[in-house]
């Protein structure tokens, strides 16, 4: 069946042809100026997938779980490996074959725009920008193809998911068409809504010079003119900072520097801008619905490169967080700048303050002051919390679009590979483990302090070595004990520390075994990838795009440690609230929320508000019921099997022994000096990307993330098999005589 | 049905025709021990492939006694089933435990029918199956029970 096709010589049928190309179709009908184009249908896609392994593959990957229970980084998992697929198979040689002639001889070579043409576009309700991939200037029959592909793929994205789930769409009968372009690179583009989505009297016009890649991923910033809607005259004009532009360099498009006569002149002339709405409201009376189109300018003329309907509220309601989940995925350019500031201003002054809180005195301080420091500390805490969620967690999509670049360029077989260029540096978490190993060191060669300790805990050592190298540690790193779980003390964790200590010496072997190969395996890709890209002429950008997802993965672990350690800090002021209280025979005050502690510290008539410091839940146990498999995410690669420590509190992390399996609702930053004792990890929380799963890799410790009520299914003492290869976790004893892979019998 | 030949093709069309069997080992504590898996059979009949996880029951089980049994039906869960469907038991001893696709014209076909389970044979955690089979017992028509055997029981290796 036929599968390539001119815009002439299309049906209205979305199912066929999707409601880009309809919708395009149509506009050539009545008489408007398009770039040439043709139209590969939603047959293609199905020949594709239907001879291959790939539909039942994307099944499997999308009902590892309920996707209701999938969170945002696993949902990107999946696309991610989705889109691997895609790479990886190739297309068949029929289908291929027509698909070329039709490039060649309506193209005959040039650069062209691959767009996705999805049969829901044409309903209002889907109809949003950016939800499946458009790539621009594609030259070659081959690289066309390959996006071909990857626009396939795109029906299968993060975004498209997210929104697929709730238009309640088959996945089973999802389909793709595909528009390929010729790139006008006209001097200015832009996007004119007939109607403004949040206010219906008005029309809105965007322009930037170059090419509208650079408005519509939000990398450069777009004159705007507001226009009354019924007369269709301008009634504002917003002047950006024009700095930048984006314009096609060889195989790529990139993002300039604007000349400066440029940036002093509006991109459009105030006649232009009002052609061009009047041209918007004249294809909004061809569809007979307010428009959003899409266009550029060459000359006096206007291409028209698409038209659809605009819809209103495209991020849902207040509280989908949908729209917050799509915010995370940031450009490059974006990313560049959230470096500069997370690596210049906020990681230095985060440190800072938690340093300088740390040289508070606590003890020394009067009830008044005590309060006024905890109401401070409360606030610091709060800001660097937002921090976090506003510039640190986004900064981590420099993982994911480096991870994208390297599977696109390599298309490896394991499309998680590119995490392996990233791994193997210097985290806090690894020199705070490092630095814990040191003492436990000290501690080992003297059986004295060994028995110092044993009997009457760390508090009464006069051992001035030990107390020095324990004072060193916890001034640079904190107590990680400390401030983790509420219903411990400072000082008793202090105690538990030592006992951590003590597992942790000798432990040198782990971590060292794992570095072998991993460094020589890693130059090896890294080269690999570089070449490639060399000859692509994209080797700049390869370059660049790998150290910020270098310093994305390194951040993910030091952010976590610094803003323990804010937190930390929070709690020590809040304990010794508590214990103010205490003596003062407060009820409860041992579990008294921060606002109850400070209001009591500074009124001895206050009311307490009855409501106590959230406690852990009950666990649900059944004696009936029992999780013999579990399944997650293959987070860090290996097989190993142990007792389970389920984590609920800071005495559980006390009593981790050496070779057990530490499963957890989430590896919280206060954790991870855990992770080198383990043989094992499980987690609730899902990601081959988040914290557990990064310091899991780097020592090389099988992983399993994302199991629904791990830490409820599993219990302490519970013999667990993890398969950090396949993400099964195994619960109940194993014949021992099986061997598995790396694991010692 | 009568002939030899005609049996055989029959079950080789049934074996074709589904993806999942359901496989019987028996553990240690004599209990037999079912499992749903997905296998591919060799054209001539003499062995049935599968692949699982080595954590798993059934691989412990199979470990212990490598005698297993398998069924394989076509039922559609109407009343027709009980004119209409076909089921094939199968009695056969796993003869070799693969961990290094060594194997590997065996896991092409396996893969050839599956194809979606490469990445699952690939893992280092999965171990390739390689079931020697003895005998076919096809049920059809409700109650008629046609036997093939493959292999004399003396065949089967020892473990």
């Amino acid at each position: 069946m036929r599968t390539t096709y001119l815009l002439s010589e299309i049906s209205q049928d979305s199912k066929i042809f999707g409601g880009k190309a309809t919708a395009l179709m149509r506009l050539q009908e009545a008489g408007f100026r398009l770039p040439a184009t043709l139209c590969i249908s939603t047959e293609a896609y199905k020949q594709f997938i239907s001879g291959s392994s790939i539909k039942e593959k994307i099944q499997l990957e999308l009902h590892r779980k309920k996707f209701s229970d999938m969170r945002w980084e696993e949902i990107w998992d999946a696309a991610l490996r989705i889109r691997n697929l895609f790479l990886r198979q190739r297309m068949q040689v029929e289908l291929a074959r027509e698909i070329s002639n039709a490039l060649e001889k309506n193209f005959a070579g040039n650069s062209l725009v691959v767009r996705s043409s999805a049969p829901e576009e044409d309903a209002a309700a889907t109809s949003f920008a950016g939800l499946h991939e458009s790539f621009v200037n594609i030259r070659g029959t081959e690289p066309i193809l390959e996006h071909v592909k990857l626009v396939w793929a795109s029906l299968w994205s993060d975004r498209a998911l997210l929104y697929r789930q709730e238009l309640d769409l088959d996945f089973a009968k999802s389909s793709m068409a595909v528009v390929v372009q010729e790139l006008v690179a006209g001097e200015v583009s832009g996007v004119t809504f007939s109607i403004n989505p949040t206010d219906a009297t008005e029309g809105v016009v965007e322009a930037v010079y170059g090419l509208n890649q650079g408005l519509v991923d939000g990398a450069v910033e777009p004159d705007r003119w507001i226009f009354h809607r019924k007369e269709a005259s301008i009634k504002e004009h917003y002047t950006p900072q024009r700095e930048k532009f984006m314009a096609p360099q060889g195989d790529d498009v990139i993002l300039t520097g604007l000349p400066e006569n440029k940036s002093l002149q509006a991109p459009l002339s105030p006649e232009e801008a009002v052609a061009i709405y009047r041209k918007a409201k004249k294809i909004e009376n061809v569809f007979g619905k307010p428009q959003d189109v899409e266009w550029t300018k060459v000359g006096n003329d206007f291409f028209i490169l698409q038209s659809r309907p605009v819809t209103a509220g495209q991020d849902g309601d207040k509280d989908d967080k949908r729209g917050w989940y799509l915010s995370l995925q940031r450009s490059e350019d974006n990313l560049k700048k959230l470096r500069i500031k997370i690596e210049q201003e906020h990681f230095p002054a985060m440190k800072k303050e938690a340093a300088e809180l740390a040289k508070i005195d606590l003890r020394s301080l009067s009830d008044k002051g005590l309060a006024g420091e905890l109401e401070n500390r409360l606030q610091v805490k709060e800001k660097w919390t937002a921090i976090y969620w506003e510039d640190f967690i986004p900064f981590a999509h420099g993982m994911r679009l480096f991870g994208k670049l390297y599977n696109d360029t390599v298309s490896p077989e394991d499309p998680f590979e590119f995490v392996e260029l990233l791994s193997n540096v210097p985290l806090l978490s690894k020199n705070r483990n490092k630095a814990l190993r040191k003492i436990g060191t000290y501690v080992q060669q003297r059986p004295d302090l060994q028995h110092a300790i044993a009997a009457g805990g760390a508090g009464a050592i006069n051992d001035a070595e030990f107390n020095r190298l324990m004072e060193g540690f916890i001034s640079l790193y904190g107590d990680p004990f400390c401030g983790t779980y509420g219903d411990r003390t400072c000082d008793v964790s202090r105690d538990e520390l030592v006992s951590v200590i003590m597992q942790m010496a000798g432990n040198s072997t782990t971590e060292k075994k794992s570095q072998i190969g991993k460094e020589a395996n890693k130059a090896e890709l890294e080269s690999t990838f570089l070449k490639i890209s060399k000859e692509g002429g994209k080797r700049a950008r390869a370059e660049g795009l790998l150290d910020l997802a270098r310093t994305s993965y390194r951040f993910r672990d030091d952010d976590n440690i610094v803003l323990g350690r804010i937190e930390e800090q929070f709690f020590r002021a809040l304990e010794e609230g508590r214990q103010r209280l205490k003596k003062r025979h407060v009820d409860g005050a041992a579990h008294l929320t921060a606002r109850d502690v400070l209001r009591s510290l500074v009124d001895k008539r206050y009311k307490l508000s009855g409501t106590k410091a959230k406690e852990t839940p009950a666990k649900q146990e059944n004696q009936h019921i029992k999780a013999r498999q579990l399944l997650g995410q293959p987070a860090g690669p290996g097989i190993s099997r142990g007792r389970a420590r389920v984590i609920d509190s800071a005495r559980d992390l006390a009593l981790f022994k050496k070779g057990e399996v530490l499963v957890c609702d989430a590896v919280e930053p206060n954790m991870t000096f855990i992770v080198p004792l383990a043989a094992g990890v499980i987690e609730r929380r899902g990601g081959m990307l988040i914290h557990g799963a990064i310091i899991a890799r780097e020592y090389g410790i099988a992983c399993v993330t994302g199991v629904p009520n791990a830490a409820t299914l599993i219990h302490t003492g519970d013999e667990v098999t993890v398969d950090g290869y396949l993400g099964i976790v195994t619960v109940g004893q194993l014949d021992k005589t099986i061997s598995l892979p790396g694991v010692g019998k | 049905m009568t002939n030899k030949k005609q049996l055989q093709r029959e079950i080789a069309e049934l074996l074709l025709s589904q993806k999942l069997a359901v496989l019987a080992t028996q553990s240690s504590e004599v209990f037999p021990y079912a499992s749903l898996i997905a296998f591919a059979a060799t054209d001539d009949l003499h062995k049935i492939v599968f692949s699982t996880p080595k954590a798993t029951r059934k691989f412990a089980n199979i470990k212990h006694n490598p005698k297993v049994s398998l069924l394989i039906d076509d039922r559609s869960n109407n009343a027709k089933d009980f004119h209409d469907a076909k089921a094939v038991t199968v009695l056969g001893a796993v003869e070799r435990i693969d961990i290094d696709a060594s194997q590997k014209e065996l896991a092409s076909l396996y893969l050839s029918k599956h194809p979606y389970l490469e990445d699952f044979l690939r893992s280092p955690s999965t171990a390739f199956i390689i079931i020697s089979v003895w005998s076919y017992y096809l049920v059809s028509r409700f109650q008629e029970v046609m036997e093939l055997h493959i292999h004399d029981e003396n065949d089967i290796p020892a473990f």
